[in-house]
């Protein structure tokens, strides 16, 4: 465990899982543990991951691959399987919206996160709480990652690199400047080569040589840009941690334990899902205007259908009928492994359910039981009511 | 086959046949327009294996034949011609071409057998009936904007056209979306009596317009089960109706609104477009708040602005403040030919009725928006 006088005031971090592809492939493929592994081929040819062993011999990212190989003969190549990476990242998204919903991802193996003012409530300081989430990502996962804990997003993310892999690297107010100053301003995040070149030619080379720029002159030199130079070079960010964008979808999938062709089931199914994407929307204070059906057969084709609803709604009754419709008009060539149900074109919940339906005049009645079906749950638990069609 | 014709008069007739033919069709016959000459006629017959029409043309015809070429290509060449010209049509049978040629313009074009080409089976009908072109036009086009275009409820992607009872049979023309309705009466024709209820669907409504530009001519139509023809002096327009059901409209349709407001359909449909104009977003919601002779309308978007229009209308009943999509208001003013438009309302939360002064014969219903 490690010891810094700040680490209870730091809130701002960023977490880099360790060559993520590769130790997906790793993990999933015991046999490759030992061995040097590079993720890549593809189209392009160039290395995408290389595990530790194979940086050991010089391999990089974006290297071609022949160079890969000739540093390291004996790597074993394996073509990158996103859906493998989706599923993992998507594990640990869920892992870090326990901690904070203050979390802005860059790629699927990284994030920051803003544990500000959650000590209360995880009875522990973020540096703990960041702990924890490296533990459970190795325990449960078995991917290990690296966090970066300081005082904004740039230093955070240049502590995450600083002692990878499984680091855990603190820069705190007090070191901001001794920690940066030998450090080679081609750290800066962001900065290009053509940036590079700039300030090499400007004869700057580490922060300590950026510091010892008035930021004025940085400013005529470098002009819009210089200015933040000036403020990096003294550990000055003032980015905030943005959570990410809107959501453009939100949905819900369910692979089942056995494959299964018979309606009744996939019907229960379908209202599982409906409910949950409802849930999710309700407490987003969200609403859909496409309703969509994900299927997967045995043999793992996938179908998806789309409907466009003349009014946007949130309601797990509407999402439901929809999401039906959608599978009677399938055809009926299962049996499926999967099937999910969600909702696009998200607008606020204020647009949505507004214009009733002519030819349903029972629709408010069923909306009005749903919403007291989720004040019920509200207070007593989300098993406390249900349809008879969800224990289908 | 070989015929001259003139430019005007192939160019109505193309000009029908490539409007139905499918662009995105992955039948290439069905791109294409079949043209067939007897001793005194050419007609040129194309079809979406749903719609067909057939338009018979004046012609000259030297040799009968027949051949199909493609609809939009030999649009576009006989578009791009100039007015006033004489085209002739010729094909050998061996050459597998059929030649266009006007003045000093030449063109070849690639034909498929006609015998491939497929013909909505003429059939018996169970009814026939003629009536004017304008009374069959009032029926469509003031209830087209209410045809739904949700795919899950594919019955409700077309018009109903059946006899109903008010006061007498009539002939019906009903649309719905389930958000507004529209229903159109007409006298009903003789003949028409034992029509089937069909529902025609979006595109026919569509292509019957071109059918129904000239208000005084006689259209006669055939009814069945499956089927629904519309024959002018020298179009026809075949087409199959949708095979479903139409809801029960007849309750949705409020009987007991009282509250009634009538106001100057221009002015109405005017400020509501002026109103909502302060937010762009797909479904806009208009209030309208009512007091004595007084109609306020408004649209508050948090993010976009506010509007507010007054209007002097017709009304004394308790003050009312209901909300509506406002396209759906527009929509319907702009069906009101009449002066005034006449609203009935019952509660913010119950369907409104609108009328066309004190016509019975077209009658709108909206559902209300929360605001």
């Amino acid at each position: 465990m490690l010891s810094h006088p700040e680490l209870f005031t730091l809130s701002v971090a960023h977490m880099d899982c360790d060559a993520f592809y590769a130790s997906v492939e790793k993990r999933d493929e015991p046999s490759l543990r030992d061995k040097p592994v590079i993720v890549g081929g593809g189209r392009r040819g160039v290395v995408t991951t290389a595990c530790y062993i194979a940086r050991i011999r010089g391999v990089r990212s974006a290297m071609p691959m022949f160079q890969a190989l000739r540093l390291c003969p004996e790597a074993v190549i394996v073509k990158p399987s996103f859906p493998k990476y989706v599923e993992a990242s998507r594990a640990i998204r869920t892992m870090m919206d326990d901690m904070t919903p203050a979390i802005e991802p860059l790629s699927l193996d990284e994030a920051f996160l803003d544990l500000g003012g959650t000590a209360r409530l995880h009875g522990a300081p973020p540096a703990v709480t960041l702990c924890r989430l490296l533990n459970r990502m190795e325990g449960e996962l078995g991917l290990s990652g690296s966090v970066g804990l300081s005082h904004n997003k740039f230093l955070a993310k240049l502590a995450s690199d600083l002692d990878k892999p499984r680091g855990f690297s603190v820069i705190g107010a007090a070191e901001t400047e001794r920690v940066l100053a030998p450090l080679p301003v081609a750290k800066i995040w962001g900065a290009g080569p053509v940036m590079q070149g700039r300030l090499e030619k400007a004869g700057v080379r580490t922060f300590a040589d950026l510091r010892r720029w008035d930021p004025r002159d940085l400013a005529a030199r470098f002009g819009s840009g210089g200015e933040r130079l000036a403020d990096l070079s003294r550990g000055i960010d003032r980015r905030a941690v943005k959570p990410d964008r809107a959501a453009k979808s939100i949905s819900n999938e369910t692979t089942f334990t056995e494959d299964t062709a018979d309606p009744e089931v996939l019907d229960g199914h379908i209202w599982r899902m409906a409910d949950k994407v409802a849930g999710r929307a309700k407490a987003k204070g969200l609403a859909g205007r496409v309703v969509m059906l994900k299927l997967k057969r045995a043999n793992h084709a996938l179908l998806t259908r789309r409907v466009t609803l003349p009014a946007p709604t949130q309601l797990a009754d509407a999402i439901y009928r929809h999401a039906r419709a959608l599978f009677d008009e399938t055809p009926q060539d299962g049996p499926y492994r999967l099937l999910g149900v969600g909702i696009a074109e998200i607008v606020p919940e204020a647009l949505a359910d507004r214009t009733g339906d002519l030819l349903d005049p029972a629709a408010p009645r069923r909306a009005a039981a749903e919403r007291a079906t989720d004040a019920i749950r509200a207070r007593f638990g989300e098993t406390a009511i249900q349809k008879g069609r969800a224990l289908r | 086959m070989k015929i001259t014709i003139e430019r005007a008069e192939l160019l109505a007739a193309v000009g029908h046949a490539q409007s139905v033919v499918e662009r995105r069709n992955t039948i290439p016959i069905l791109a294409n327009v079949l043209i067939s000459a007897d001793e005194s006629n050419a007609t040129f017959r194309a079809t979406d294996l749903d719609v067909e029409v057939v338009d018979r043309a004046n012609a000259v015809v030297e040799r009968a034949g027949a051949t199909t070429v493609n609809a939009v290509t030999l649009h576009e060449i006989v578009r791009k011609l100039p007015d006033g010209s004489t085209v002739s049509l010729t094909e050998d049978g061996a050459s597998g071409r059929l030649s266009v040629s006007a003045g000093r313009s030449n063109f070849s074009l690639a034909t498929l057998p006609k015998e491939d080409f497929p013909e909505m089976a003429s059939q018996d009908y169970q009814s026939e009936f003629s009536l004017p072109a304008g009374a069959l036009k009032r029926l469509f086009d003031k209830s087209e904007f209410a045809i739904s275009t949700e795919e899950t409820r594919y019955y409700l992607n077309g018009v109903y056209l059946h006899v109903a009872d008010a006061n007498g049979k009539v002939l019906r023309a009903v649309a719905t979306d389930g958000h507004r309705l529209a229903r159109i009466d007409a006298e009903l024709p003789m003949g028409a009596e034992d029509m089937p209820g069909v529902i025609v669907p979006r595109k026919t409504v569509r292509e019957l317009k071109k059918l129904l530009a000239d208000e005084e001519a006689v259209i006669g139509v055939a009814v069945s089960d499956t089927k629904i023809r519309f024959r002018a002096e020298r179009l026809t327009l075949t087409s199959k109706v949708i095979d479903g059901s139409f809801p029960d409209y007849t309750r949705v349709i409020p009987t007991a609104n009282s509250k009634t407001l009538e106001v100057d359909a221009k002015d109405f449909s005017r400020a509501v477009g002026l109103v909502a104009t302060v937010s762009s977003e797909r479904s806009r919601a208009v209030k309208m708040k009512l007091d004595e002779d007084r109609l306020v309308l408004s649209v508050n978007a948090p993010d976009a602005g506010q509007a507010e229009d007054e209007l002097a209308v017709a009304y004394d009943d308790e003050p009312l403040e209901i909300g509506f999509n406002a396209k759906y208001l527009e929509e319907i003013a702009a069906q009101v030919d009449r002066e005034n438009a006449v609203f009935l309302f019952n509660s913010p939360g119950d369907p409104a009725l609108v009328r066309e002064g004190g016509d019975e014969t077209a009658v709108y219903v909206v559902m209300p928006m929360r605001v």
